[in-house]
């Protein structure tokens, strides 16, 4: 949370997020700090990387060699957990837009042929390859991936040599670029993939993936810059998930935290409050409800739309009322906004019209009326008088006096009312 | 558990059965902690509307001292009223004309004036001073949260958990206006409920929705309004109450303020438990043309009065019609009045102390103080003393119609304010005796030099005398104590004060008066 919360101006973040649900694991199931942290710095080191071999790393990660069950595997009783979601949806996919829904409940069990064998060390927190679990019998796959043959081997470089050929495989059909591109324009885009997107974005995304052997970032490139990207049928139309929402008001309203570097527990203790809300908004970083990741990146046809409803709505806007009235404190420490600092990052504050407007702009991605506009200015800002230089004066004496209460609290409460009334408008939900 | 929740869990299941696991009502001795509750505030069903005037009403051409006329129309001859046009409530003060509604509801008895409502040391910032009106702070105290929303909070503990419930389904408090304002703020969370405008309002009624993009943002944007709807607890509850009422007493259109009191009433009526109701209406920051330069009697500021005094007129009647007219009583309040002098553009600048008005059956009806005192020459800056602190009002109207607990007021109040008797034969708490045609306060000497004495009288309990400067400034609290009943002289040294005109007021219990006395070298 304190990653994201001052994270610079990048897609690291967003990045990873994306990967911690694709690559899905939960800490409460690991329960090994060092495992889910080692989990999440592969995460972060291939978020931008070659999204083969980040498969290959996460494959044999501590974290999710015991989360599915990986390090049980044997080739007496093969455990066909990852071997199944390696293909349904790490990399393959399997859903409504794969036309040629394919792989066949032989690749499953093959694919979890090819596995057994890996293992943790507890002590050193690394894997390992135990080749006496090893099968090595040659593995047949379906028509599906050609009727490829995975040749069984034997020895310490088994399992490494018959996993290169696995993913090799995997790779070697168009469904994985198909399956990575429609995960990408699902979390920066939008959640419907029509037939257009799918003909037009999704298909020359996939074949630049696999032209750049599965680099992500020419990918990435080829989506965030299209004027499919940027146009205004796609835009505000996302909605936003609970740590985007949490973290984006955090960084909108340029939120104060305890400073990690001489106040570390009040950072920390500030940062997990913020968790915990994302918790009550139902989505727990680190404890996605399953394999599969949170449902709003799969669940149709709903997909983000599961983020809003009658448990969380009031609960989202409980939240930003409490940021500006009160705020949150955890062991003394308090987080809350200050709107005058929101207010002074705009170019012309003194200026309600202005003020109204650009507030607007930053903060949402759909207008609104003029109508609209001209009420919040009358009713909040300007009390319900009707000369604009009322508030122009009162914010000028704030500015020029900072210090004076009267002036302070005249301007805080207007533009606390304001900020208020707009976060609690549906556009605010959206990004 | 704090008390009134107890009470408010109790109540329904002693009165039903008289008694309570197995024990008869009977058994608790008259001292028992359950029957001095049981005796306290008794659940009503009274509720209170605020009609707020955005910008600083003109008092002095609202309620107009017809016993000074000579020196009202020398401090403001360019919109002075004329004398034959006022519509006299008494023979020594009277209203607008544009107020013909108003006058019908005084000679009704359904109306009461409070004279000079204000507080020390005012402020004549637009902001700062609703802000002190809506948080009922002092002067020069920053206050973050409303009286409105205190008092809700006071009766609604813990609010919003666990709301609605069966007790109260309803919203709290409700405001007509784009936001909840700062009255409806309680310690923590806003205890009202906003409907934005009349037109969308009646949009939540009729289930339009505003137009949204079509496009995915705008699927979503539906979307997200649908669930707002659905889990907004209270719109279907407020929907079904102004469902259930089909028929109202006829209201003045176009009129903002009537559209909004309309709901109100439709709502009152259509059985929302909701205490506290406050509609705003604006435009009376009157500097220039406040008056037609030709006939004062037209122009800006009587169109204003007249809308306010055929809104509460019809709103009245309305009550009547619907037959919830013992149920509810209003008040108006306006940030500051405005000066005894006028400008030379036609209007009247920031000034302080003005009357307010309140509405209904239950108010007695009569005019609360004295015609403020206006002198024969004005200065610029000369502003009407106060005679009733504004909070004076509120705390009666908590305790005698909203039926809060004297003891529990000032945890609402802040302070200690002196008890009006502004409602009739309240349900709640005793009438405070008639003081009327006693005189409790004198100036001997004045004008004087550099002292004089002032002697007043108390009735006993907490007596308060202050001394203004003709801005409305509090220059000196000569006294502030509990005192025994009885008559004392205070000998007064004005120190280096500059000559001038400064008031005197005296407040004990129900009593205040307001005496001028006046410095000279």
């Amino acid at each position: 949370m304190g990653q994201l919360v001052n994270q610079d101006r990048n897609i690291l973040e967003k990045l990873t997020m994306m990967w911690h649900n694709h690559f899905a694991t939960e800490t409460e199931v690991i329960n090994r700090a060092i495992w889910a942290y080692q989990n999440n710095t592969i995460l972060r080191k291939n978020a931008l990387g070659n999204f083969k071999q980040f498969t290959r790393e996460i494959t044999l990660d501590t974290g999710m060699l015991f989360y599915q069950n990986g390090y049980l595997n044997t080739n007496a009783a093969p455990d066909e957990n990852y071997g199944r979601e390696l293909q349904e949806l790490v990399v393959v996919g399997k859903g409504a837009h794969n036309a040629t829904q394919g792989f066949a409940e032989a690749d499953v069990k093959a694919a979890a042929k090819v596995l057994p064998g890996w293992q943790i060390n507890g002590t050193t927190n690394t894997s390992f390859f135990n080749s006496n679990r090893h099968d090595p019998t040659n593995k047949q796959f379906s028509a599906f991936y050609n009727n490829t043959v995975i040749t069984g081997r034997t020895g310490p470089t088994a399992g490494g040599l018959e996993l290169d050929d696995l993913l090799n495989m995997l790779f070697s059909i168009n469904d994985p670029s198909l399956h990575i591109c429609r995960k990408l324009y699902r979390w920066f885009v939008y959640y419907e993939i029509d037939a257009a997107a799918e003909a037009n974005v999704i298909a020359p995304l996939a074949q630049i993936f696999r032209a750049n052997n599965y680099e992500i970032k020419p990918v990435l490139e080829a989506l965030l810059k299209s004027e499919h990207f940027f146009d205004v049928l796609n835009q505000g139309c996302y909605i936003k998930s609970p740590v985007d929402m949490i973290v984006g008001l955090c960084r909108e309203f340029s939120v104060v935290f305890p400073p990690v570097a001489t106040d570390y527990a009040g950072a920390y203790n500030t940062w997990f409050l913020l968790n915990s809300l994302s918790f009550i908004f139902q989505q727990y970083i680190g404890d996605p409800p399953n394999v599969a990741g949170w449902p709003a990146y799969y669940q149709l046809p709903q997909f983000n739309e599961l983020w809003i409803n009658s448990d969380t709505y009031p609960k989202r806007n409980q939240f930003t009322d409490q940021m500006l009235l009160t705020g949150y404190t955890r062991s003394g420490k308090n987080i809350r906004i200050d709107p005058t600092i929101f207010a002074k990052s705009l170019p012309n504050p003194g200026d309600p019209n202005l003020l109204i407007s650009d507030s607007i702009t930053y903060l949402f991605r759909l207008p609104l009326t003029q109508a609209s506009r001209d009420q919040l200015k009358r009713d909040i800002i300007l009390s319900g008088q009707t000369s604009d230089f009322y508030w122009t004066n009162a914010w000028n004496a704030y500015i020029a006096n900072p210090n004076d209460t009267n002036n302070a609290t005249i301007v805080r409460t207007r533009l606390r009312d304001l900020y208020q009334y707009l976060m609690k408008l549906a556009e605010y939900q959206l990004a | 558990m704090k008390r009134r929740e107890f009470l408010r869990t109790t109540v329904p299941a002693t009165i039903l059965p008289t008694v309570i696991n197995g024990f008869s009502l009977k058994a608790f001795g008259a001292e028992s902690p359950l029957a001095q509750l049981l005796n306290g505030s008794t659940p009503n069903d009274h509720v209170l509307v605020i009609v707020q005037l955005n910008g600083g009403n003109d008092g002095l051409n609202t309620v107009i001292p017809i016993e000074f006329y000579s020196n009202y129309f020398n401090a403001r001859s360019n919109i002075a009223i004329p004398e034959n046009r006022i519509l006299q409530l008494t023979p020594k003060t009277g209203l607008n004309p544009a107020m013909t509604g108003m006058k019908a509801l005084f000679d009704e008895g359904k109306l009461s004036v409070i004279q000079a409502a204000g507080y020390p040391a005012p402020n004549f910032s637009h902001f700062r001073a609703t802000d002190i009106w809506m948080s009922a702070s002092d002067s020069n105290q920053v206050i973050v949260n409303g009286w409105g929303g205190r008092f809700l909070n006071y009766e609604y503990p813990n609010y919003p958990v666990g709301y609605p419930n069966s007790t109260m389904p309803d919203p709290l408090g409700i405001q007509i206006g784009s936001t909840t304002s700062l009255t409806f703020q309680g310690p923590s969370v806003s205890m009202g409920m906003s409907i934005s405008n009349p037109t969308s309002f009646y949009n939540l009624l009729a289930g339009i929705e505003d137009p949204a993009p079509n496009n995915n943002a705008g699927k979503e944007l539906k979307y997200i309004r649908l669930v707002a709807k659905q889990t907004s607890a209270y719109n279907t509850v407020v929907k079904a109450a102004a469902d259930a009422v089909t028929q109202q007493a006829p209201y003045p259109t176009p009129n903002p303020l009537a559209d909004q009191l309309k709901i109100v009433a439709r709502l009152v009526k259509g059985g929302l438990k909701t205490k506290i109701y406050m509609v705003s209406y604006g435009g009376f920051d009157t500097h220039s043309l406040q008056t037609t330069t030709t006939d004062p009697t037209t122009g800006a500021h009587a169109n204003l009065l007249k809308n306010v005094s055929d809104a509460i007129k019809a709103f009245q009647d309305d009550l009547k019609f619907l037959q919830i007219e013992d149920r509810v009583m209003g008040m108006t309040f306006s940030e500051f009045g405005r000066r005894i002098k006028s400008n030379s553009s036609t209007g009247t600048d920031h000034g302080a102390a003005a009357p307010m008005f309140l509405f209904g059956k239950p108010v007695v009806s009569k005019l609360w103080g004295d015609n403020p005192t206006i002198p024969a020459v004005v200065n610029v800056n000369d502003n009407i003393p106060m005679q009733y602190d504004f909070r004076s009002v509120y705390a009666s109207l908590l305790e005698n119609w909203l039926c809060v607990k004297n003891s529990d007021l000032q945890q609402i109040m802040l302070k200690d304010f002196q008890n009006l008797a502004l409602v009739q034969n309240p349900g709640c708490i005793v009438v405070p005796p008639s003081t009327s045609g006693t005189s409790y306060l004198e100036i001997w000497g004045t004008p004087f030099t550099q002292s004089t004495t002032i002697k007043y009288k108390t009735d006993g309990g907490h007596t308060l005398i202050q001394i203004f400067d003709t801005m409305g400034r509090l220059v000196k609290t000569p006294v502030d104590a509990e005192m025994p009943a009885g008559s004392y002289t205070y000998p007064y040294d004005s120190g280096p004060l500059p000559a001038g005109v400064y008031y005197v007021r005296l407040q004990n219990g129900p009593v205040q008066q307001v005496k001028a006395m006046i410095k000279v070298r």
